[in-house]
């Protein structure tokens, strides 16, 4: 590791970072021209350092400003630019181009089982449809003391914290091959959601959230395929969280 | 500086649905029975094809005398209901997968109900009604207790 700090410490030379040529692939799609989607190839050279999203914006920005697709903090954190890329759901955003095969052209296209808008942008409402029925905000019916806040000891707040890192980028639910013949299944996200509140000690509609996921589109449609804990940009287990959520229903209680 | 009162925040919608419904039995029901079938199904694999003298075993005599003996009747019956139950809720899961036309899977899992039931009473009745010893056939191809009793 000497070489490199100390490569850092000195100066650094313009177009030190290598670039390679990649040709990506993108499912473009405009609902007013084409019937059908059509894969368009881009030639582009690329740096060691740039992500997907990069190569979509070299795209925008100088070969074809009609691609449309979403993107806001480009770092990872709203959640509004997961794609499928190379048959994966990734964001673009945290997806770099040299830990892919760059040999090979890069397919990217928009997530699968919401319905197409235009290129790589998909409608999310039904996506959201199911997070708003599983209730993801706090139910309580009485007022913390004082007019302070409801306590909660570390270990009572580890048992949901993974689960409070989801920004709700779609990227598990639109993975999971349920889902895509049967958009009534609730879907990996809003059982995520679910488990949030259905385990946080303040919470007091556990009942209710485990009630609406035993349902006949509800967590038993799961065949744990684990392509959502694969897709998940923020790493939860969201394979395992579902089978909680199901060990909890059995229960009766969290 | 104060905060805003909400009263009784966010009243929880109540849906009405019985606790515990079919879809939830059926996921239990395929993870238990296919616990017992594990120790079934390679029993009676063992038992048939690897003992003794194996699959050059099996004739009409040695199907008799496992249906002559209460404990594998015991046995094929469970194996016959558990396999034929899970295989079918197996098969509607699938169905339920694949067949986007409502009448389509409607048709499909009736197809499915229809066959699990005739095959559950066919396969009950054979190993309850089964005959040994059936009259004027030739002794040697026959259980070998069929003598004695008639
Ligand atoms: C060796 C013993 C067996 C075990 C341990 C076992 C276990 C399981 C389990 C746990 C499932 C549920 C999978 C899920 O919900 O994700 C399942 C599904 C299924 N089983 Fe079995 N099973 C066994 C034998 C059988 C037999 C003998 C049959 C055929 C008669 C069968 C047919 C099916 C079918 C059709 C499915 C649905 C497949 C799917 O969900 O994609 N299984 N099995
Ligand atoms: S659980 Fe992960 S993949 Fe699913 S919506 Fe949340 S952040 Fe995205
Ligand atoms: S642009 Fe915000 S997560 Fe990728």
């Amino acid at each position: 590791m000497a070489s490199a700090v100390a490569s850092k410490s000195g100066p650094i030379a313009h177009g030190e970072v290598p670039t390679f040529p990649v040709t990506v692939i993108v499912r473009r799609f405009d609902p007013e021209v084409d019937s059908e989607p059509r894969w368009v190839d881009y030639d582009l050279q690329m740096h060691g350092t740039d992500r997907v999203l990069d190569a979509l914006h070299k795209i925008k920005w100088e070969i074809d400003g009609s691609l449309a697709f979403r993107r806001s903090c480009a770092h990872g954190v709203c959640g509004s630019d997961a794609m499928r890329i190379n048959g994966k759901n990734r964001l673009a955003c945290k997806t770099l181009l040299k830990d892919l095969d760059v040999s090979k052209p890069i397919y990217v296209e928009a997530l699968k089982g919401l319905p197409l808008e235009k290129d790589l942008i998909v409608d999310m409402e039904p996506f959201f449809d199911s997070y708003r029925a599983v209730q993801p905000f706090l139910i309580a019916s009485s007022k913390p003391k004082d007019g302070k806040e409801r306590l909660q000891s570390a270990a009572q707040r580890k048992i949901f914290d993974e689960t409070t890192k989801c920004i709700l980028c779609a990227a598990c639910t639109s993975s999971c091959p349920v889902f895509w013949t049967d958009g009534q299944y609730f879907g990996p996200a809003a059982i995520v959601n679910a488990h949030r509140f259905i385990f946080d000690s303040r919470d007091e509609g556990a009942q209710v959230r485990m009630d609406i996921l035993n349902d006949r589109e509800g967590v038993w449609r799961c065949r744990t395929t684990f392509n959502c804990t694969d897709a998940c940009p923020r790493g939860i287990q969201v394979t395992k969280v579902i089978g909680e959520v199901k060990q909890a229903i059995l229960r009766g209680k969290p | 500086m104060t905060t805003p009162t909400i009263e009784s925040p966010k009243a929880p919608v109540r849906t009405h649905r019985s606790r515990f419904n079919l879809e939830a039995f059926g996921w239990v029901f395929m993870r238990a029975s296919g616990i017992v079938l594990v120790v079934l199904i390679f029993g009676h694999l063992f038992v048939n094809l690897m003992i003794g003298e194996g699959v050059k075993a099996l004739d009409f005599a040695f199907v008799g005398g496992k249906f002559s003996d209460p404990f594998w009747m015991v046995w094929d019956t469970l194996l016959l209901w558990l396999a034929l139950i899970h295989g079918a809720n197996g098969m509607r899961t699938v169905i339920n997968d694949y067949a986007h036309n409502r009448l389509v899977g409607v048709i499909l899992k009736g197809f499915i109900l229809v066959a699990t039931i005739v095959l559950l009473v066919l396969g009950t009745l054979v190993i309850y009604t089964f005959d040994p010893c059936p009259a004027g056939s030739p002794a040697d191809l026959l259980p070998s207790f069929c003598g004695t009793v008639g």
